[in-house]
């Protein structure tokens, strides 16, 4: 199996769906010829003719013409060029694709991907560096799904695009080119919903998605040097979230942490917290821990700073320590 | 001078108390309203607060023993350490009162290898899965050795300590749960104790084989083996069952659910039957009696109470003067009463002093079943599953098979009180009650 990025990862499903479906078609912020800012769609625009299409600088409008053309026959990947970006087509995403199928009682839906590069740890600032999973894991009818892994990242876009309802597709931006991994060649998809033990351990789950998890990883594995053995949960999607899981694994190690980089107040991991006290409250044996972002305006410039913004793995394995010994 | 702990009063008729398990030991510091035992009386397990802060000098009565109200069962000194308790409880071996529940040897001691953890410091907090664990294995978590923070029980320290072969078998001592039967015959019950040594009559156990393991009584349990072992010595049981149409009674429910939802009340089939049990005892009084030497008293009053299923056992809160309560009293009642059964937050009073029971062994999913007598009460109504059934229906003369919604209700009665015929009234009137109901 060859190993590769992320980034490539998500190329190979889009290209391979577009080979494979004629219906799909990539409408973005220099998706064309430039490949896209982070080179996603590069070689694509000549592949396919006509099918990669440049749009203007205005969000609303990439998500709203995609809403239209998707309920035309069409299968539409719209690229968000940073998740920083989205909030203009909040309006299109949340009041109209997300509720379409629910609105005409199932005769329309809405089959479109909305791909959008988020977080942070990449020194990009204010305006290049947020999560915005939360603002929309809210919404009924909208899925959202967070790849941490090459191997997740192609077989869930590729599950997204036949998604007849939309699905918000989220990329960190430093998995892109720093996580490699083995990918089949062959066809395959992996479910949305599901999500995946990527570590078993007995004392203590840690939830996490994305950039996270793989720091979570890595503090895991320090743990495990002082005889601490933790379970790492991918949660992959967020919308419609993996309760099943979650729960049998609080259920048997009685402790539970989760790591967001998103600021803390209001983020997604209040909902996985109100999930695991609600259903599981009788197994816990500590507090529900989670470790986010400051609540500070944005991700800050200042290397120290942005530093002092980022879960690491140093703070999870801090984290996790702490809940250990409780 | 000391303070004198006495066994309070739970509840207008009770007139003694078991104490169930001591919270504190001797030398142990208490906070005022800090809990200090749990009393329990009849099926009710109650929590006594310490009346004011200071040290735990002696305990005069042990775990599982009933006393009259007003018994002093244990000495405070105040906060002001006037008095030192060390030497004062020597002879009363608190050690071994604290190891009732579990093996007296299991190590104890190693409490203190936690760090920051001598007794008075420890961390006492039972987390959620800690307290279910305890509750649910019947143990004393400060026999537990805690490796959490502070010294914290945490749940692997549970789950060791129940691994452990701590039962040691054959030196018996880990048996103190069976072999302290004998030493309290009907403790859990305030009733006198009229026959004569009920426990005896249970084997004892000398040594637990290899492949089994020794499940301790709960309180409950204990209570509850008591109750049913004198009830069926004591009154000669008789049951007789007739099926019920509840047609009627369905559709009343039906047409009203929501109307009561309104008020905060959710209706269930319960209160019809406290209802038709009512229209019953009203039509045979003497089903409201209790048998005594001197002769059946009759009650005028009518208590009734409603046995509800718990994980760990089984509660029977009493619903007062039923016969002045209309439908939607009844419900709110039952509502009440078997969400606080549930949560073990029923008064001790709340239990005692039915005159009438009502089990609804239908709801899971038994047809007909013989229930026990609830001592001192004449009987108890058993209801059945709701089953739909093809019936004969004479209209006009005229016969036809209908579908109808059909219970099985059987009524258990004390022979020595009543006869079939009357019991058989009693029914009839109830299934009267409700196959007309309006």
């Amino acid at each position: 199996m060859p190993e590769i990025n992320l980034l490539e990862a998500i190329r190979q499903g889009i290209d391979e769906m577009m080979a494979d479906d004629a219906r799909v078609f990539v409408f973005g912020e220099d998706v064309g010829i430039r490949g896209g800012v982070f080179r996603v769609t590069e070689g694509l625009h000549a592949k396919y003719p006509g099918r990669i299409i440049d749009a203007p600088l205005a969000e609303s409008v990439i998500v709203g013409a995609c809403i239209g053309a998707a309920m035309n026959d069409t299968l539409p990947i719209a690229e968000i060029q940073f998740a920083d970006f989205i909030a203009p087509a909040f309006n299109q995403i949340v009041q109209e694709a997300a509720r379409i199928h629910y609105r005409s009682n199932g005769d329309w839906t809405v089959p479109m991907v909305i791909r959008a590069p988020y977080g942070g740890g990449i020194h990009g600032a204010l305006y290049h560096s947020q999560s915005i999973e939360a603002f929309f894991a809210h919404v009924p009818g909208l899925k959202v799904v967070a790849p941490a892994t090459p191997y997740d990242a192609k077989g869930l876009l590729k599950s997204a695009v036949e998604d007849p309802n939309p699905v918000l597709f989220l990329e960190h931006k430093k998995t892109y080119r720093l996580i490699k991994g083995q990918v089949p060649d062959e066809d395959y998809r992996v479910p949305i919903g599901p999500a995946d033990i990527k570590r078993p351990g007995e004392d203590l789950s840690v939830f996490a998605y994305g950039l996270m998890l793989h720091y979570a990883l890595e503090a895991a594995q320090t743990l495990a040097n002082e005889g601490v053995s933790v379970e790492v949960v991918d949660l992959r999607t967020l919308r419609p979230l993996d309760t099943r899981t979650i729960l049998t694994s609080v259920r048997r190690t009685a402790k539970a942490l989760i790591v967001h980089e998103d600021n803390l107040t209001g983020g997604f991991g209040g909902e996985i917290a109100a999930l695991i006290a609600e259903h599981a409250f009788e197994h816990l044996d500590a507090p529900v821990t989670r470790l986010g972002g400051p609540d500070v305006p944005a991700m800050p410039f200042a290397k120290p700073l942005e530093d002092a913004f980022m879960p690491s793995p140093g703070k999870i394995a801090a984290a996790m320590r702490k809940l250990a010994a409780y | 001078m000391p303070t004198d702990i006495t066994m309070p009063q739970l509840g207008e008729s009770v007139t003694e108390g078991t104490v169930g398990r001591w919270l504190k030991q001797p030398g142990e510091t208490v906070a005022k309203y800090e809990p200090l035992l749990e009393v329990i009386t009849d099926k009710v397990d109650t929590e006594v607060p310490a009346p004011e802060a200071g040290t735990l000098a002696e305990i005069l009565v042990p775990e599982g023993e009933t006393v009259r109200v007003g018994t002093v069962i244990a000495r405070l000194h105040g906060s002001d350490g006037r008095a030192q308790a060390a030497g004062d409880h020597e002879g009363h071996n608190g050690g071994e009162v604290a190891g009732m529940r579990r093996d007296a040897s299991t190590p104890a001691p190693a409490v203190t290898e936690a760090p920051d953890a001598s007794p008075a410091e420890r961390n006492t907090f039972l987390s959620p899965v800690v307290a279910r664990l305890v509750a649910e294995n019947n143990l004393d978590p400060a026999l537990i050795t805690g490796s959490g923070q502070g010294g914290r029980v945490t749940k692997q320290d549970v789950l060791r300590f129940l691994a452990e072969p701590a039962m040691a078998p054959a030196s018996g001592t880990g048996l103190q749960p069976a072999s302290r039967a004998p030493a309290n015959p009907g403790a859990s019950f305030s009733a006198p104790p009229t026959s004569p040594q009920p426990a005896a009559r249970n084997p004892q156990m000398s040594a637990l084989p290899e492949d089994a393991e020794l499940i301790p009584l709960s309180p409950m349990r204990r209570a509850i083996a008591e109750h049913t072992e004198r009830s069926v010595r004591t009154s000669p049981h008789v049951t007789t069952v007739m099926e019920v149409d509840l047609g009627r009674v369905i559709a009343h429910r039906n047409a009203n659910k929501a109307a009561f939802e309104h008020q905060g009340v959710r209706l269930t089939f319960t209160p019809y039957f406290i209802q038709a049990v009512v229209a019953g005892l009203q039509a045979v009084p003497v089903l409201n009696g209790s048998f005594t030497e001197q002769g059946i008293v009759q009650h005028r009053r009518m208590h009734i109470g409603v046995a509800v299923a718990l994980d760990e056992g089984l509660l029977v809160p009493v619903v007062r003067d039923a016969d002045e309560k209309n439908l939607l009293g009844l419900a709110r009642a039952v509502n009440d009463l078997a969400e606080r059964a549930r949560t073990r937050r029923l008064q001790p009073n709340e239990t005692q002093g039915g005159t009438f029971t009502i089990t609804n062994h239908g709801t899971s999913g038994s047809l007909f079943a013989t229930p026990i007598i609830n001592q001192p009460q004449a009987g108890i109504l058993g209801v059945g599953a709701i089953v739909k059934r093809p019936i004969v229906i004479s209209q006009g003369g005229v016969d036809a098979i209908a579908i109808a919604s059909m219970s099985y209700l059987s009524l258990t009665f004390d022979h020595r009180i009543t006869d079939g015929a009357t019991a058989d009234a009693f029914l009839a009137a109830v299934q009267h009650a409700l196959e007309q109901y309006a």
